[in-house]
């Protein structure tokens, strides 16, 4: 038993653990901050950016120690590679959250104004993706994140919905042109959160179970596509 | 041209003590094929019935079928015609320790009755080229003996010594475990470079190397072959357990 890798393997998934916390907890704080147009939760979610890009250097250097050092194999090495990539996009989930903070901070200074888009459902459905893609991981099920795979294609409805009502909104009513933008704007950003949520649980299938299952992808033996660009993020 | 090997059943005692079951294999020609696991586990023991020096020690048998290409080589074959077919290298190098660097190449030659000097002037030079040492000895060969060579270089002039007798296979039992990281290096590029023209079985310990050099990989537990796949799958997502626990150090 290796038990010096086994330690560096469990805080590597310990520091993911706190990392998915962390951008977790950012994406709510965010979404909160937009239905109750509070200032406060918007501060909350700039301020923890800075833990959260803290906490994803660490644990790509806990990673890349580990491959160095210790010359993962199969699942181990699977694992590890899982990490690098969750991590990654549990700081874009992180960037996401400060966008919406950002927007909410905009839209704050704009008279309120009733829109036809339910964003409290949509960030309850883009939360409740991003809470199972990282009770996948800490369960290591690989059935938990296919569900979360699932749940992309209501997001994706959602965000279509959003932006039809809201361009039509915009059109009939051009004095909240800028809110309805920014309700657009939010909507695509927890659209791309629930794509990062996405890509965490096909991470966790690939570690769990050794199957690429990114972009539809056929298994072994027959020619894939080149792969689609990953969604593009707004970073800071 | 190296030829591939199949093996059926295969099963090996020393004295009562049942070293290989029922081993089924079908090693590619003109591939690296790699065996893993843990001493003892019989990977050793498969190669030495390869080309049949299991045989030699003293109580040992061997039960089960053995193609080498088109040859049995337990059937209508003489030990040392099955050899002639089939090069080792081993742990330690062992060039003759006395002998020329020449002379160590030349050596299978000569005990086969080859005389004319240009031709095994010929054989030599091309079969220190085909080691990668060629360059480095080429103006000392009559001067200098094996031993006088570093380890690395030793082990590359057996492996020339092996490849002078134009093997179609080439077995190597951890060739470079007692070798340093850039006489290693240099094995291993040569195996790479080898596999062109002959069949490589190659045991080894180190997993890395296993996973460097070959695109088989058996792994060996308790004299059998528990997974035999292409290595990137062994090492990424090998498909028994014992495989995986052996790989990634859970292993007892």
């Amino acid at each position: 038993m290796r038990t010096r890798f086994q330690q560096g393997l469990d805080e590597l998934r310990q520091k993911l653990l706190r990392m998915g916390g962390l951008a977790e907890q950012a994406v709510d704080r965010a979404c909160q901050a937009y239905l109750d147009r509070d200032l406060n939760r918007c501060q909350m979610v700039l301020e923890g950016e800075t833990q959260i890009n803290l906490s994803e250097r660490q644990i790509d250097e806990l990673a890349f120690d580990l491959l160095a050092m210790q010359q993962p194999m199969a699942v181990d090495l699977r694992f590890i590679l899982a990490v690098t990539k969750i991590n990654a996009d549990l700081e874009r989930v992180g960037d996401q959250a400060v966008n919406i903070a950002e927007r909410v901070m905009d839209m704050v200074s704009l008279p309120a104004v009733d829109l036809p888009v339910d964003i409290a459902r949509m960030s309850a459905a883009v939360s409740a993706m991003v809470r199972r893609a990282l009770e996948s991981f800490i369960e290591a099920k690989a059935e938990l994140a296919q569900a979360v795979l699932e749940m992309d294609n209501v997001v994706d409805r959602m965000r279509d919905e959003a932006f039809i009502v809201l361009v039509k909104t915009m059109n009939e009513r051009p004095e909240t042109t800028r809110q309805a933008l920014d309700a657009l704007l939010v909507a695509r950003n927890l659209e791309r959160v629930a794509d990062h949520a996405t890509n965490i649980a096909e991470d966790v299938i690939f570690w769990v179970r050794g199957a690429d299952v990114r972009h539809n992808a056929p298994q072994e033996g027959v020619v894939q596509e080149p792969p689609a660009q990953r969604a593009a993020t707004e970073t800071h | 041209m190296g030829v591939g090997i199949q093996v059926e059943k295969l099963n090996a005692w020393y004295g009562r003590t049942q070293a290989l079951h029922d081993i089924n294999l079908k090693v590619q020609a003109n591939h690296a094929t790699a065996l893993i696991g843990p001493s003892g586990c019989g990977k050793s023991t498969f190669i030495r019935c390869l080309n049949r020096m299991h045989e030699t020690t003293p109580e040992a048998r061997v039960e089960g079928t053995i193609k080498i290409g088109d040859y049995d080589a337990y059937q209508g074959t003489s030990a040392t015609q099955l050899r002639r077919r089939i090069g080792m290298v081993f742990q330690k190098p062992n060039p003759f320790p006395t002998m020329s660097i020449y002379d160590n190449v030349a050596a299978g030659l000569k005990l086969n009755g080859y005389r004319d000097k240009k031709h095994l002037d010929e054989v030599v030079e091309k079969s220190l080229a085909s080691s990668a040492l060629w360059d480095e000895v080429k103006d000392s060969i009559h001067k200098k003996s094996g031993a006088s060579l570093s380890g690395g270089q030793q082990q590359r002039l057996c492996i020339a010594r092996a490849l002078a007798v134009e093997p179609e296979v080439l077995l190597m039992d951890e060739p470079c475990s007692a070798l340093d990281p850039i006489s290693t290096g240099k094995i291993e590029e040569l195996i790479f470079e080898l596999k062109a023209q002959y069949t490589i079985v190659i045991v080894t310990h180190n997993m890395q190397q296993a996973a460097r050099v070959a695109e088989y990989t058996g792994f060996f537990l308790l004299g059998r072959m528990i997974e035999y796949d292409k290595t990137e799958k062994i090492f990424t997502n090998p498909s028994d357990k014992r495989t995986e626990d052996y790989i990634t150090g859970r292993f007892g």
